[in-house]
């Protein structure tokens, strides 16, 4: 970092200028005709840090996205010390003093500490790396830090928390003069992330303003000089101190004009339909036991990072648990793969859609029959007919609209979604497990959804729906298991899942995941 | 190249099919033409050509011996398609074709053992570097291009090494009966060649197993969390593109009257081309036995030509590299326009 620039930056903070330190009016952006940030100010003082929170979707990334010149905003404007401040890349940003410290730290394995912190702007001497260079200056960089990573070694095999203060470290070489941290403690232990909290409070001593965003409010309150909160890509509320009530900020981050979108969810059946005890994946999660009767529709909330799809992955055999029991209709079952998980009547929708649910260039009947070709051949062959059949039924019983016979590539993200989620009714599962069923599709694919969902529950099929949209979870659920940290922290019956009970279990961080689980 | 797309689409609701169908109607030359194969366009204008530049070209006679000339590269070039389409590759065909060749010949001309019995044995020594490329692939985690790299090197070796680099000769007259049978004109190994390519064709389109190729290929998590067995299907393709090259060893030596150690040698770029030019992606995922088939027409019938016009054989090989190339590029172009992104 440049010495001089702290100097410089003291004064500017003394002298308290309006409009001094980076001024953020009316920040808009619209992806698609959605509205993700609409009309958010933010003012980054030097030398003091913002905490910025929201529950997940809210529009924390998307406007530091704005801020660090990733993506360009439909309306607003920034200024720097009164001066028109307009990032068309990240490169703009960084050049006007602005860095972000990402959330998914991206460093190259096989080279060096000190050449992925230069990484694009390898100084030359004669033509070659300056290698003594970029070393000196990676170890005094990474001293400020309190970090004793050798720059020479190669990236491969560090800590995460070594490389997040590696991307830290990146950041402070082009001596910003404004750092937004985007969720750094989101692969972090807690004494990790005590360490980047000193370090944000070094980078403030020297006048760096600092934006810091997280989920997680007992951090919010220990480093931030404010605090303001979105919600629905908007600015709810704001505080001008770090020490507010976390039940205060919880209220703001759900908002108090939260309503059921949904009818109640059909008579649940008194069938345990799969139990699962003590079930745990070493390093994803541990201790979660809950049963699920026929016709019942448990809800699984929580935070980004919390365990939740890890868990429910171990249920239907994608990873293997390292520990527990699950018990499918009553009896004992191992689950060892998907392929044994489908045996025992499991089935489940993940989460990413193009990565594990789909082939995007096969055709929608050859998706959805996949699974099931064994069942569905007749006399062995899986013919044009029986494809065409299959393929006419789910079209009808999910509204898919759109051919089924072309590459799915060409259906629209709903249409996609209900493709995944028919190849997993072909037959009738016990236990259907869905994560994150409604993430990117359109409002009118997403009723079809929830009232397939009901329908099945009414039928009997136990239904287990992840999702990080509260509403959605506590509209459709009977019940909702909240986890946190890779803990279950809960279980709560449809009356007491309120928004604020579900984010006070959901925000119990590592600080205090021993208080009492049984709540 | 998926088995579904030929085939007039029945019609359904939505804005998707209307747009199909406007595309369809207002047809122009360009839009025919773009929904042609490639590589089709390609054999019949390679065809025309040489049926101009050569009297001898387009007669019966030479037709049935270029289908006698590519039925040992065809059926390889089959086990190669079927390991493309899974999303690996398996550069030790030719090597394998050489050792279970050396293989049965040493048994019969060394060993002494009954032709009846060697015969067996060498397809089996076929399957089993097969299934030894799938154990190495999926069990040990190595690339495909790796492990049959590794197993193309050794099995070449040992080829040599059994015999001590001799050729073995001297077959009984029903083995050498294989190649020099006609049925109705047509030579038996063109039957067999044509019978291996359908009874593929039919797994692939309409069997569970061989339909789930293409699934694995395309995106093998996907597959994984659907209960396809990834790993036995492996083991099986690879065994049987193991057997396949050890069949054409069969044909090769019937040919011969002779098991050569050094045969096959410069099978494998044959046969990779064959399966490229016929419009599989070496990214697995796409590719069919028709394309194949018009890629192995391609060869069959540009070699066969280029023999005829008196080309230099070490030119051969240039003209080889430039229809790959365009043909690549030709199918490429075409399923762009087709696929409307």
């Amino acid at each position: 970092m440049n010495p001089q620039t702290p100097a410089l930056l003291a004064e500017a903070a003394t002298a308290a200028t309006p409009g001094s330190g980076l001024v953020c009016s009316g920040l808009t952006k619209t992806y698609g005709g959605v509205t993700v940030v609409d009309g958010v100010d933010i003012a980054l003082t030097p030398g003091s840090v913002v905490g910025l929170v929201g529950e997940n979707g809210a529009g924390k990334s998307t406007t530091s996205a704005m801020i660090a010149g990733m993506v360009q905003p439909d309306a607003g404007t920034m200024t720097i010390d009164g001066e028109a401040y307009e990032p068309r890349s990240p490169g703009d940003a960084l050049r006007a003093g602005v860095a972000l410290i990402h959330q998914e730290i991206r460093m190259i394995p096989d080279l060096s500490v000190s050449e992925n912190i230069f990484l694009g702007r390898l100084p030359r001497r004669r033509g070659v790396v300056d290698r003594a260079q970029i070393e000196e200056e990676s170890r005094r960089v990474l001293r400020l830090l309190g970090s004793h990573i050798d720059p020479r070694r190669a990236v491969r095999g560090l800590s995460i928390a070594a490389q997040q203060e590696i991307e830290i470290a990146r950041a402070l070489t082009r001596s910003p003069r404004f750092v937004i941290f985007d969720e750094p403690s989101a692969s972090l232990g807690e004494s990790e992330t005590a360490r980047v909290f000193d370090q944000i409070d070094l980078l403030r001593a020297d006048g760096v303003g600092i934006v810091y965003i997280s989920h997680k409010l007992d951090e919010i309150t220990r480093v931030a000089d404010s605090i303001v909160c979105l919600r629905d890509g908007r600015r709810v509320a704001a505080w001008s101190t770090g020490a507010v009530a976390k039940s205060e900020i919880v209220r703001a981050m759900v908002g108090r004009d939260f309503t059921y979108g949904h009818s109640a969810p059909p008579e649940r059946g008194a069938e345990v339909a799969i139990e699962v005890r003590d079930l745990a994946r070493a390093g994803a999660f541990e201790g979660v036991s809950f049963t699920v009767n026929k016709g019942e529709i448990l809800g699984v909330a929580g935070l980004i990072g919390a365990g939740r799809t890890e868990m429910v992955r171990t249920i239907a055999g994608s990873d293997r648990a390292t520990a527990g029991e699950i018990l499918v209709g009553g009896t004992p079952t191992t689950i060892a793969n998907p392929a044994a998980s489908i045996r025992a009547g499991i089935a489940m929708v993940p989460e990413d859609r193009k990565n594990q649910g789909l082939n995007l260039d096969r055709p929608g009947a050859d998706n959805m029959t996949l699974p099931w070709e064994k069942h569905l051949a007749r006399r062995g062959l899986v013919t044009r007919g029986v494809l065409e059949r299959v393929a006419r039924k789910q079209r009808e019983f999910l509204d898919i609209r759109g051919r089924t016979d072309i590459p799915v590539r060409h259906l629209s993200g709903g249409n996609q979604q209900k493709v995944l989620l028919g190849k997993w009714l072909i037959k009738r599962p016990d236990v259907l497990i869905l994560d994150e069923p409604t993430r990117g599709v359109d409002v009118g694919a997403k009723m079809t959804i929830y009232d397939t969902i009901r329908r099945l529950a009414a039928e009997g099929v136990a239904v287990i729906v992840v999702s990080s949209e509260l509403e959605e979870v506590l509209g459709l659920s009977h019940r909702v298991l909240v986890m946190a940290a890779g803990r279950q922290q809960g279980i709560l019956d449809r009356d007491q899942a309120t928004p604020e009970a579900v984010m006070r279990l959901a925000l119990r961080g590592h600080a205090d995941a021993e208080i009492d689980a049984e709540n | 190249m998926t088995s579904t797309n030929e085939a007039p689409a029945p019609r359904l609701d939505d804005a998707a099919a209307t747009t199909q169908k406007s595309r369809s109607t207002s047809t122009t030359v360009a839009a025919i033409a773009s929904r042609i194969p490639g590589p089709l366009v390609g054999l019949v204008v390679i065809f025309v050509a040489l049926s101009f530049m050569s009297p001898y070209f387009l007669t019966p006679r030479n037709l049935l011996n270029i289908l006698t000339q590519i039925s040992a590269i065809g059926i390889m070039s089959v086990g190669a398609l079927l390991v493309i389409i899974i999303g690996g590759i398996d550069l030790s065909v030719g090597a394998v074709l050489a050792l279970s060749m050396m293989s049965m010949g040493w048994l019969y001309g060394y060993a002494g053992w009954p032709f009846e019995l060697a015969l067996p044995v060498g397809l089996l020594v076929g399957a089993l570097i097969g299934l030894l490329n799938g154990v190495l692939a999926t069990y040990g985690k190595l690339q495909p291009f790796i492990a049959t790299l590794a197993t193309m090197s050794a099995a070449a070796g040992l080829a040599v090494f059994v015999t001590g680099g001799n050729p073995v000769n001297g077959f009984p007259d029903w083995f050498l009966a294989l190649t020099t049978t006609s049925f109705a004109g047509i030579p038996l190994q063109g039957i067999i060649l044509v019978l291996v390519f359908l009874v593929a064709a039919f797994w692939l389109r309409f069997r569970p197993s061989g339909r789930a190729l293409y699934a694995i290929g395309g995106n093998e998590e996907v597959a994984r969390l659907s209960g396809i067995p990834i790993r036995r299907t492996k083991l099986a393709v690879y065994t049987i593109a193991g057997l396949l090259a050890a069949v054409a060893g069969l044909l090769v030596t019937s040919r011969l009257d002779s098991a050569q150690p050094t045969a096959g040698g410069s099978d494998l770029l044959n046969v990779i081309a064959v399966v490229v030019i016929g419009g599989a992606s070496l990214a697995g995922g796409s590719g069919s036995l028709l394309g194949t088939f018009v890629g192995l027409l391609i060869i069959g019938v540009l070699n066969n030509g280029m023999s005829l016009l008196n080309v230099s054989p070490n030119l051969q090989p240039v003209v080889l590299g430039a229809v790959i190339v365009a043909a690549v590029m030709t199918d490429r172009r075409a399923s762009r326009a087709q696929g409307g992104h």
